[in-house]
């Protein structure tokens, strides 16, 4: 049998592009069904509670940017590095530097006044990210080492470190859990509408977003890390330094993973655990890539995953299914996203 | 009788005719040279009988009998087998598996048995490989034999080969040439694409030349000889810009001292090139492309280190610098790939500034303002069609090709280094091009011309330099440079003394 339609290479109309959020959280919803149905949930009564519930009370949608802060951080500093052609994908291990660097300074700065010790912090955390970072970037510029996997591998030794720590020298006295010691009060985040949980770390990844997107589109450094990540034979010709230019982009990157370690800290858990991340380095991916590279879109796409992420933990509570869904729904929605990505440069057209 | 026969073969890529009524004839074991410029169609008309093109008009005859070709499958069916420029081998594949991929009987591979049958195929076509060895440890020369060992062991008696010579070293030119005599002698026929007239006059019995797609002639290797293939080859209506005047009295201002470099592949592109641009003229670089010209300007733009040798821009030593700092010493640089030359996602605006970017900022942050106004600017004076947001990539490919002059040109610089500037140019676009690099000429500039298109090398140079297999082989005034004698040199038949 012959098809009628064919699909063919030539772009995309414009509508087309303007409908892919639309159209992936639909294909989303038709393929993740069959996953709700198998463990035996009605597929639209999760979706509610999925999508609609976590935002019909306040305290919901503020639980939401809660969830949401580390992904707009670590969405912010994959987009910064993807756009500049750096594939960093150790975030989740500069993270974990972050967070390091936060339990540490957080049991150490006694006495300093809250504002600067959260600013401490902060710049602890940035920095920690970085040098997480360093090896990579020195390999990829020095020796061209294919950062995909270096930075990958780097998240394992940070995973690894971590537990040691926990399970070695900074388990918890008082307890005995496998957690570092509870930090100072004046290192902590400050609550932005006490009792809720929602903390200062949500501000500093707005400033995040509106930082990489000023870079990005407004300064000289930033058009230079664009022109590396679009054309990389082109930037060289017209005299920019791609090594200098992916190694500022690899430390900016690490540092702004590194912040997403510290909010995760010293706003809700308040000491170092093994699980302090969830994941959020590689869910940063799918929001750098569900936002088309662009700061705000990742930002947009950080929250929805964030809902989704608060979402899947009323569906389990409601319905009784796991949890876990909501990483199928994230995944899914990656793939999906993907693929409409690649059928912008495809039209349908009618074979004679 | 005639194994392949080619009737009226018409074949148009949009407002391009690569072949016009092409007439092609191929006897039983003979090597038959397909003799042509770069973009005279030679490539075309053997990728039509090979199955990979569809010819919009003629016929194809295999052993008198009118067949259609629709994939290489088709024929491969019909006797006919390739071997491209680019080879097409898994190099974690031993030889053997690489000849019987895609030709297996059934599914199960017997690694014994076929290593046997491929030793057999190779001894029996005088093919010198070893079955079982990996085809990532071997040379060029001998992955070009497992291609060719590949196309036999499919039951060919046609075999084209394209531009087979391109990739070797002279000694694997010399094993090429001696397999290609066996398997004429065995029957076989093959057909030869080439631009190089004594590898032509050295392997084959006949030659066809192609010219702007059309068929100009066959001739017979003993009927013939260089000079008048060349002519063949050349020869058509001169170029219409003229020059105002014969002027060189200008003091040298680029000087180029016995450059060697390599290309990407490892291999010895330029052999100790020496050539002197003067302030106020075009000197002009011909050739056949591959002969070293992308690796001449890439070196001259910065983007490839020469392994020796020098290049000064008058007291400044360019040799090793960066491309920041050849543009920054006054050098505009047209590239050979316009795509390579712009960021096609980047805005025209963000093109236009990105070279001299350092003057479009204030403490680091990009001075929007100035950057439109100067991409304003520049499209009005070099009328390029765009706005300054647009996408650079949606661009035609003249419209590219005057951002890409604008930004070589807005600075005034001392040095314009063109390599290709016309090419896949329309005719509007190509004689503004060209008026432009005349106005720099007038201006003072010394301008080098890297191209290909003879009659724009012959109508813009005061001096032409020709590049041969990575040397340059003569430079010679603009008036001694008939097409005959340059078309000579360019392959490789004819040197002159290189003036000092």
């Amino acid at each position: 049998m012959k098809l009628k339609y064919r699909l063919v290479r030539s772009p995309a109309p414009a509508w087309f592009s303007a409908l892919i959020p639309l159209l992936a959280i639909v294909v989303t919803f038709a393929i993740t069904s069959i996953f709700i149905i198998i463990a035996g949930a009605n597929p639209f009564e999760a979706y509610y509670y999925f999508l609609i519930s976590p935002l019909t009370s306040k305290i919901g949608i503020l639980e939401v940017l809660v969830k949401s802060t580390p992904l707009i951080l670590t969405g912010a500093a994959v987009t910064i590095a993807f756009a500049s052609g750096y594939w960093n994908i150790g975030a989740e291990g500069q993270l974990l530097a972050g967070a390091v660097a936060a339990a540490f300074l957080g049991t150490n700065l006694v006495g300093v006044p809250q504002p600067a010790a959260v600013l401490i912090m902060l710049l602890g955390g940035f920095i920690a990210g970085m040098l997480w970072g360093l090896v990579p970037a020195i390999l990829k510029v020095k020796l061209s080492v294919d950062e995909v996997v270096t930075t990958l591998l780097m998240n394992y030794i940070a995973i690894f470190f971590v537990s040691a720590l926990l399970n070695g020298p900074w388990r918890d006295p008082v307890s005995n859990w496998p957690q570092s010691p509870t930090i100072l009060a004046n290192t902590m985040m400050p609550k932005l509408l006490p009792p809720a949980r929602l903390h200062f770390g949500f501000i500093v990844g707005v400033l995040a977003v509106v930082s990489i997107w000023f870079i990005l589109s407004r300064t000289g450094l930033g058009m230079r890390m664009r022109s590396v990540g679009m054309g990389q034979e082109a930037a060289r010709f017209m005299g920019v330094k791609i090594g200098r230019t992916m190694f500022i982009t690899a430390l900016i990157s690490g540092g702004i993973a590194g912040l997403a370690g510290v909010t995760e800290v010293a706003g809700i858990h308040f000491h170092l655990i093994d699980a302090i991340s969830a994941g959020a380095g590689y869910t940063g991916i799918i929001a750098a890539t569900l936002g088309n590279l662009n700061p705000f879109g990742a930002g947009a796409a950080s929250l929805f995953l964030g809902l989704i992420s608060t979402g899947s933990q009323a569906v389990s509570r409601s319905l009784g299914v796991p949890s876990f869904l909501g990483e199928v729904v994230q995944a899914t929605l990656l793939l999906v996203t993907l693929a409409m990505f690649l059928l912008r440069n495809y039209t349908l057209r009618k074979v004679e | 009788m005639d194994a392949v026969r080619m009737v009226g073969i018409t074949k148009q890529f949009g407002p391009l005719i690569a072949n016009n009524k092409v007439d092609f004839e191929l006897k039983k074991s003979e090597v038959h040279a397909l003799l042509g410029e770069n973009g005279a169609g030679k490539t075309t008309l053997m990728r039509i009988l090979y199955g990979l093109y569809k010819a919009d008009t003629g016929e194809i005859l295999v052993n008198e009998k009118p067949v259609q070709i629709h994939s290489p499958k088709d024929a491969i069916a019909n006797g006919i087998g390739m071997v491209s420029q680019h080879f097409t081998l898994v190099p974690t594949l031993t030889v053997a598996e690489n000849v019987v991929l895609g030709f297996n009987e059934g599914v199960r591979l017997n690694p014994g048995q076929v290593n046997k049958k491929v030793e057999e195929a190779a001894k029996k076509f005088g093919v010198d490989v070893k079955p079982d060895t990996l085809v990532r440890y071997l040379s060029v020369g001998e992955r070009q034999r497992v291609e060719i060992l590949k196309a036999l062991y499919r039951n060919i008696s046609v075999l084209i080969m394209d531009e087979p010579t391109a990739v070797l070293v002279p000694q694997e030119v010399d094993v090429l040439f001696a397999t290609l005599d066996r398997l004429r002698k065995s029957g076989l026929s093959v057909i030869f694409i080439s631009h190089k007239l004594y590898e032509v006059m050295t392997i084959s019995d006949r030659i066809t030349v192609l010219r702007d797609g059309k068929c100009i002639g066959t001739v017979d290797k003993k009927d013939t000889d260089e000079r008048s293939l060349a002519r063949m080859m050349v020869g058509r209506d001169t170029f219409g810009v003229q020059r105002e005047s014969e002027q060189c009295g200008g003091k040298p201002l680029l000087k180029v001292q016995k450059v060697t470099a390599k290309d990407k592949k490892g291999l010895q592109a330029l052999k100790e090139v020496s050539l002197e641009v003067c302030e106020g003229e075009i000197l002009g670089v011909a050739g056949v492309s591959g002969n070293g010209q992308a690796e001449l300007a890439s070196v001259l733009s910065g983007t490839l280190k020469p392994e020796s040798g020098k290049v000064m821009l008058g007291d400044l030593d360019l040799t090793n610098l960066d491309p920041q700092a050849i543009s920054k010493a006054g050098v505009g640089r047209i590239p050979e790939d316009r795509h390579a030359g712009v960021v096609g996602e980047m805005t025209v605006a963000e093109n236009l500034a990105l070279e001299h970017l350092d003057d479009f900022l204030k403490n680091g942050i990009l001075n929007r303002k100035m950057i439109k106004e100067h991409a304003e600017a520049m499209i009005k004076e070099y009328q390029i069609k765009a706005t300054p947001s647009i996408q650079t990539r949606k661009l035609s490919g003249g419209n590219m090709q005057k951002v890409i002059l604008a930004r070589a040109l807005f600075t005034q610089p001392r040095l314009i280094i063109a390599s290709q500037p016309t090419r896949g140019l329309d005719i509007g676009a190509t004689e503004y091009v060209r008026k432009k690099l005349i106005e720099q000429r007038e201006r003072g500039a010394a301008v080098l011309l890297i191209s290909e298109d003879l009659e724009e090398v012959r109508g813009l140079s005061d001096r032409i330099a020709v590049i041969y297999e990575g040397r340059i082989v003569g430079i010679l005034n603009c008036e001694e440079a008939s097409e005959e004698v340059l078309g000579l040199m360019m392959s490789g038949a004819k040197e002159v003394a290189i003036e000092a």
